[in-house]
């Protein structure tokens, strides 16, 4: 069913195009089995950056607050790519590496099970 | 000799039914254009049974009467420094929560039965949509007034239609309204009067008045007791516009089915700010939110779509879903609020210990296993002069605009995630209800107004979140946002009530 309008050739403006973003795209990172965040985080950043700087600069600025930020273990933490199996080359941009604007990357880290054990 | 006064049934005819008139040079289509787009079809609109028996001469008389009762106890209270009779300043809240995000739908819902109540072919619809319309616009003020008194004690209640417009949580109510009151009107009527205020108005009025009346806030009651008799008229109007429009024509079936879906969905998710209010807003609770929507949906909605089955109406879509959650909403609700708790225009806490216990007693398969912990976990923190607030902004769902903070149901430590993509465009989601309801009309939730790619765009000021919130929201910050220990509200309790 599509949008039933009170005239015919009726479209909306995409509100969120990669153009309004003065040079960045959004990334949405969540950390999975873990609820001291409430919800995952957007970021807005450069599409060039390399996953190495997504991960350690910009995702460390939102998550680091967590205790167990510092003990993730990155050579056997899971990641998923808008819901595909993914493996991150940390030297190779966003862009290059199929991240694109309003990409959703998930985080897991099995061996932690936050206080209490009970996912925080 | 004719008689000087009309007899009611009478008057009912003249007043009601015979304002219409036919249209013999016009056509009556262009007089009403938008009565087909939707594809709705009306075979015999006096077939409509105007749900309010009232006339406009009874209507002024009788809510002039109420009026003058509602506005001689704000008076009462404002003289009797009513503010210092509430339970606990904690409540005031509650207060802030309404006013910024309920008081404006209010407002919404006088402009868009306005709307409605000029677009409808019929009648008796158009009158019945315009007294609702004067009713809503009453709702706004008097609320506006009951509140006027807290204004003058408690931070966050001075700026409340211009945060409504631009707060990132209060996108929530105000994209929802926005939402029906760009729809057809029989779509906004299914929204608003059938599917918001039949089924699930008693999961919003009875909260916040029943919580008023336990928490000493007498202004709040009294104006809830005045809207008691327009809210059963708008149930009834609610019924009957679905009644008339199953019994009109088998077509309109399909459509119908489709839009109680729709905002069956959308309200459970507006509602979901109502469970956090119920079980962590109220100092004193009235009943947990699992209790109330058990009361009020479970047994109520039942019966009312058992009995819409005859006319091959189903129960709304995820209600299966929707049924689970209530055991979670809230306390996801309040964590996603305590931890944005420095962008908020209202105070936010970690529940006490007496609370938490509550809140184990009411919730016992699932608060002592998924939520006691963040709480344990917020107090560790506090006590270590570390009150959490999460940095950074989070992932909203494109279609209710509430953070992609619900879990799926079946592993509830893990959020739920849905996406689609459209022309190219990805788009997510907090739920299967959200995810249809885009799929279903993407060219209208492409352009979904999300604060939190909004502030990304730099369309909210900025470029710290401490600019946009006091110039783009305008929320006195250090006042109006942060925890309640330590609040400007807190000391002038304190100080009212004597305490060091
Ligand atoms: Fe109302
Ligand atoms: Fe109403
Ligand atoms: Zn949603």
């Amino acid at each position: 069913m599509s949008l039933k309008t009170l005239k015919p050739g009726y479209s909306g403006e995409v509100k969120d195009r990669l153009e309004n973003f003065n040079g960045n795209q959004l990334v949405y990172v969540g950390w999975d089995h873990q609820l001291l965040f409430c919800a995952p985080f957007t970021l807005a950043v450069s599409p060039d950056i390399p996953f190495g700087q997504l991960r350690d600069q910009v995702m460390a600025s939102v998550f680091s607050p967590h205790p167990e930020w510092t003990q993730i273990n990155w050579d056997s933490a899971g990641w998923l790519l808008d819901g595909k199996a993914f493996v991150p080359q940390l030297d190779v941009s966003l862009q290059a590496q199929g991240i694109d604007h309003k990409s959703l990357l998930r985080f897991q880290t099995p061996e932690l099970a936050g206080f209490m054990s009970a996912a925080v | 000799m004719a008689a000087k006064k009309l007899n009611t049934k009478d008057k009912y005819r003249l007043l009601t039914r015979d304002l219409d008139w036919e249209f013999s040079y016009e056509d009556r289509k262009q007089a009403f254009p938008f009565e087909e787009f939707e594809g709705i079809k009306i075979t015999d609109w006096s077939k409509w049974e105007d749900p309010f028996r009232l006339t406009m001469d009874t209507y002024w008389k009788y809510q002039a009467e109420k009026e003058k009762k509602l506005y001689a106890i704000f008076d009462a209270v404002a003289q009797n420094n009513g503010h210092t009779n509430i339970s606990d300043p904690r409540y005031a809240n509650a207060l802030k929560l309404f006013l910024t995000g309920v008081s404006p739908l209010e407002y919404q819902a006088h402009q868009g039965f306005a709307h409605t109540g000029r677009q409808f072919g019929g009648v008796g619809a158009r009158i019945a949509c315009q007294m609702q319309s004067i009713d809503e616009l009453r709702h706004v003020q008097t609320q506006v007034h009951a509140m006027s008194h807290y204004n003058k004690f408690f931070d966050g209640f001075q700026d409340w239609s211009h945060m409504h417009d631009r707060v990132w949580y209060l996108s929530v109510p105000k994209s929802f309204f926005d939402d029906a009151r760009s729809a057809g009107p029989f779509e906004f009527l299914v929204a608003i009067s059938f599917s918001f205020e039949y089924v699930l108005t008693n999961l919003l009025f009875v909260p916040f008045m029943s919580g008023a009346a336990y928490n000493g806030d007498m202004a709040t009651v009294t104006f809830g007791f005045s809207a008691q008799s327009d809210e059963a008229r708008h149930m009834t109007l609610g019924l009957e516009v679905i009644k008339f429009l199953l019994e009109q024509h088998e077509d309109n079936v399909p459509i119908v089915q489709e839009w109680i879906d729709k905002w069956f969905w959308r309200g459970t998710r507006l509602l979901t700010l109502v469970s956090m209010m119920m079980d962590y807003m109220l100092p004193n609770k009235v009943m947990s939110w699992k209790e109330a929507w058990e009361v009020y949906f479970e047994e109520a909605g039942g019966a009312l779509f058992k009995d819409l089955a005859r006319y091959g109406i189903r129960a709304p879509k995820y209600a299966e879903t929707i049924e689970k959650e209530k055991e979670h909403v809230s306390h996801q609700a309040w964590w996603l609020f305590y931890s944005y708790g420095d962008a908020t225009a209202f105070h936010t806490w970690i529940p006490s210990d007496e609370e938490l216990d509550w809140l184990s007693e009411k919730y016992p398969d699932t608060f002592d296993k998924y939520y006691r912990p963040r709480w344990e976990m917020a107090k560790k923190m506090e006590a270590q002069g570390k009150r959490f607030y999460t940095k950074g902004l989070p992932q909203l769902c494109n279609c209710c605009q509430i953070p992609l903070m619900f879990t799926e149901m079946d592993n509830p430590t893990q959020l739920a995630y849905r996406d689609t993509v459209y022309k190219d465009e990805r788009y997510h989601f907090c739920s299967d209800g959200c995810h249809d309801i885009f799929v279903a009309e993407p060219e209208k939730y492409v352009q979904s107004w999300l604060p939190v790619h909004q502030i990304l765009q730099g369309n909210c000021g900025g470029p710290g979140l401490e600019d946009v919130l006091r110039d783009y929201y305008r929320m006195n910050v250090g006042a109006d946002n942060l925890d309640m220990k330590g609040s400007p509200d807190e000391q002038r309790w304190n100080s009212w009530k004597g305490v060091a």
